[in-house]
């Protein structure tokens, strides 16, 4: 059929030992993303300036009058923060499906689900970000937190930002990519009203108390704030938790399978 | 050909390791048996067949349409096929990805603009076992100058060039390219294959679709034309070319007999552009003698076919077209199916 078999010299048939099998997390990979997400202006944007300025706007006024009320609003601002931060990763997955970028990765040993693994660390590492400079931004301002108060706060509102993560990834998912943020953008407003980040609970109109108890930041936000109230660290907001995470979890499985069939 | 040696001495010394699925220098690159692929009613692949020998350069050459980027989704595991199989190096697609020996340039996308060129490679490189050096393969892909260029303030041909680097990291034993240069500039698709050229002079395996003939005529060992999902023709250039083995006629007749001319010998077709007559003919030689003794026909002219007007015939939707420009051909040269 042709003769170019014969005249040109063969590649090298390689072991397989020395090509390797699958990959499932890349630390590189985790690094470069986040250097890349920390460039991004309109990122930043969301997770530095806004919390910290919601945080001076809504807490500011408590800081000499009540020192619990600033710690309270504090907190709910790293959870704030720390949600929009974990999200907006998560939901970058649309934009990075409709690049083909997703495509791309399938032609390397990264399997299709370390792609997602990745992203729940990228996430839940820039998470830290809004979290650190919201407390940084209260401790300047003279909040008045035992170290473990400090500490509890710290890693509360840090380990429950792991649900929004599974959050962004659904909707990165569930959403094509022209208007994921469109679409995320008053859904996390909502939900933060819900959590009584943005003001107590007991100001909304009643429909809304009722439908909050239900809600994943409602859990999140009593997490959080619970080693300062000294209360609503309870098992039913952790299996309130546990279960938001689970379904936004297996939800994304589900549309991530169906995507990785596609075709 | 030091290499070759060496590699062969390499191959010994690690025979006691696990090869992949036992491949040996037998097996084909690529290997597609009845390969279909269906979207609901659209037959996008209908039955192909083509068996890819190591160190080939193929060229898949069709219009719009003809199945090429379906064909090529199924060899490298991103679609899976209606029916057939696919095999590379003996695997499948899958984990001929997995093991790096299989890589592919695709035709768009699959970037990220707010990476530079450099953290393209390197991150991509952290995802195989053992990559070529990122400055190794931003060199072979001409991309050092503009390393630490956002991707999306490269051009076309530089982010193509991207591309082709991120598919030399696994140094693959087959290179599929997917309309490489579609979109470029000449120069553009000039270096683009220059660095292309350079890489399979090594010996790697290229599959690669275009609707370039001139690209198919000048980089591909053998061409394989495809037309609605199934091949149609296969053969080196050449043999295309002799395919089509009609002469094109052309003369000066003022006030021409379209029915006199077309019962000339061999003639399939007749033209009339004013004064200027244009026959194909599969016996220019008897056309001629006629056309110069009975006529007053005169500044005649005799050009042959080229592979542009094989791949027009053979890829052509009117079936009689490639009927007439292959049956006579057919048992002579390259196979025709």
């Amino acid at each position: 059929m042709s003769t170019a078999t014969t005249t040109r010299p063969q590649h090298p048939v390689t072991p397989a030992g020395s090509r390797g099998g699958p990959v499932l997390l890349s630390p590189t990979y985790v690094a470069i993303d986040l250097r890349r997400q920390l460039r991004n202006r309109r990122t930043l944007i969301f997770l530095v300036v806004m919390p910290v300025a919601f945080f001076l706007a809504f807490g500011g006024g408590y800081r000499t009058s009540d020192p619990g009320a600033y710690a309270y609003v504090m907190a709910s601002m790293t959870v704030y923060g720390a949600m929009i931060a974990t999200t907006s990763v998560g939901a970058s997955t649309s934009m990075e499906r409709s690049s083909g970028w997703t495509r791309q990765l399938r032609l390397t040993p990264l399997r299709p689900v370390g792609y997602v693994l990745g992203k729940v660390v990228v996430a839940v590492l820039l998470g830290v970000v809004p979290i650190a400079l919201v407390m940084l931004t209260g401790a300047v301002g003279g909040a008045e937190l035992s170290t473990g108060e400090w500490i509890g706060v710290a890693i509360a509102s840090w380990a429950c930002s792991l649900v929004f993560a599974a959050f962004g990834l659904f909707m990165g998912y569930l959403i094509p990519a022209e208007n994921v943020m469109q679409f995320i953008g008053p859904l996390l407003a909502m939900l933060s009203f819900f959590g009584g980040l943005f003001a107590p609970l007991d100001t909304l109109p009643k429909a809304m108390q009722d439908i909050a108890p239900a809600m994943p930041t409602y859990a999140v936000g009593m997490i959080a704030r619970s080693p300062i109230t000294h209360s609503g660290f309870s098992a039913t907001h952790l299996a309130l938790l546990v279960g938001w995470t689970l379904a936004f979890g297996i939800g994304t499985a589900f549309l991530f399978r169906r995507d990785a069939t596609r075709g | 050909m030091s290499r070759a040696a060496d590699d062969a001495g390499h191959g010994s010394e690690t025979a006691g390791q696990t090869t992949i699925g036992g491949m040996t220098t037998d097996t084909p690159a690529l290997h597609l048996a009845g390969l279909t692929k269906h979207f609901g009613a659209v037959k996008a692949v209908d039955g192909i067949d083509l068996t890819v020998g190591r160190g080939e350069v193929v060229a898949f050459l069709g219009p719009n349409g003809a199945g090429k980027t379906s064909t090529i989704d199924m060899v490298l595991g991103l679609s899976t096929p209606t029916a057939g199989t696919v095999e590379v190096l003996g695997l499948r697609p899958y984990d001929a990805v997995g093991h790096g020996l299989v890589a592919a340039v695709m035709q768009s996308g699959g970037l990220l603009k707010d990476l530079t060129v450099a953290e393209t490679v390197q991150l991509t490189a952290s995802l195989f076992r053992s990559p070529r050096g990122t400055a190794e393969v931003l060199g072979r892909a001409n991309l050092t100058d503009i390393a630490d260029r956002r991707v999306g303030l490269c051009s076309g041909g530089e982010q193509q060039r991207l591309r082709f680097a991120l598919a030399l990291l696994p140094d693959p034993e087959l290179l599929v390219l997917d309309e490489p240069t579609t979109g470029m500039d000449v120069e553009s698709r000039r270096s683009f294959w220059a660095a292309i050229r350079q890489d399979t002079g090594r010996g790697r395996t290229v599959v690669f679709a275009t609707h370039y003939l001139d690209e198919a005529d000048a980089y591909a060992d053998r061409i394989v034309l495809v037309r609605h999902g199934r091949i149609v023709a296969e053969g080196t250039p050449a043999q295309l070319k002799a395919m089509s083995s009609g002469r094109t006629v052309r003369a000066t007749l003022p006030g021409a007999d379209q029915s006199r001319l077309a019962g000339l010998p061999g003639v399939t077709s007749v033209e009339v552009r004013g004064d200027t007559v244009i026959l194909q003919t599969r016996d220019s030689d008897a056309v001629l003698r006629r056309l110069l003794t009975e006529t007053g026909a005169h500044d005649v002219e005799v050009t042959s076919r080229n592979l542009e007007d094989a791949f027009v015939a053979l890829t052509s939707d009117t079936p009689d077209d490639a009927a007439a420009l292959a049956a006579p051909t057919a048992s002579t040269t390259g196979s025709l199916r």
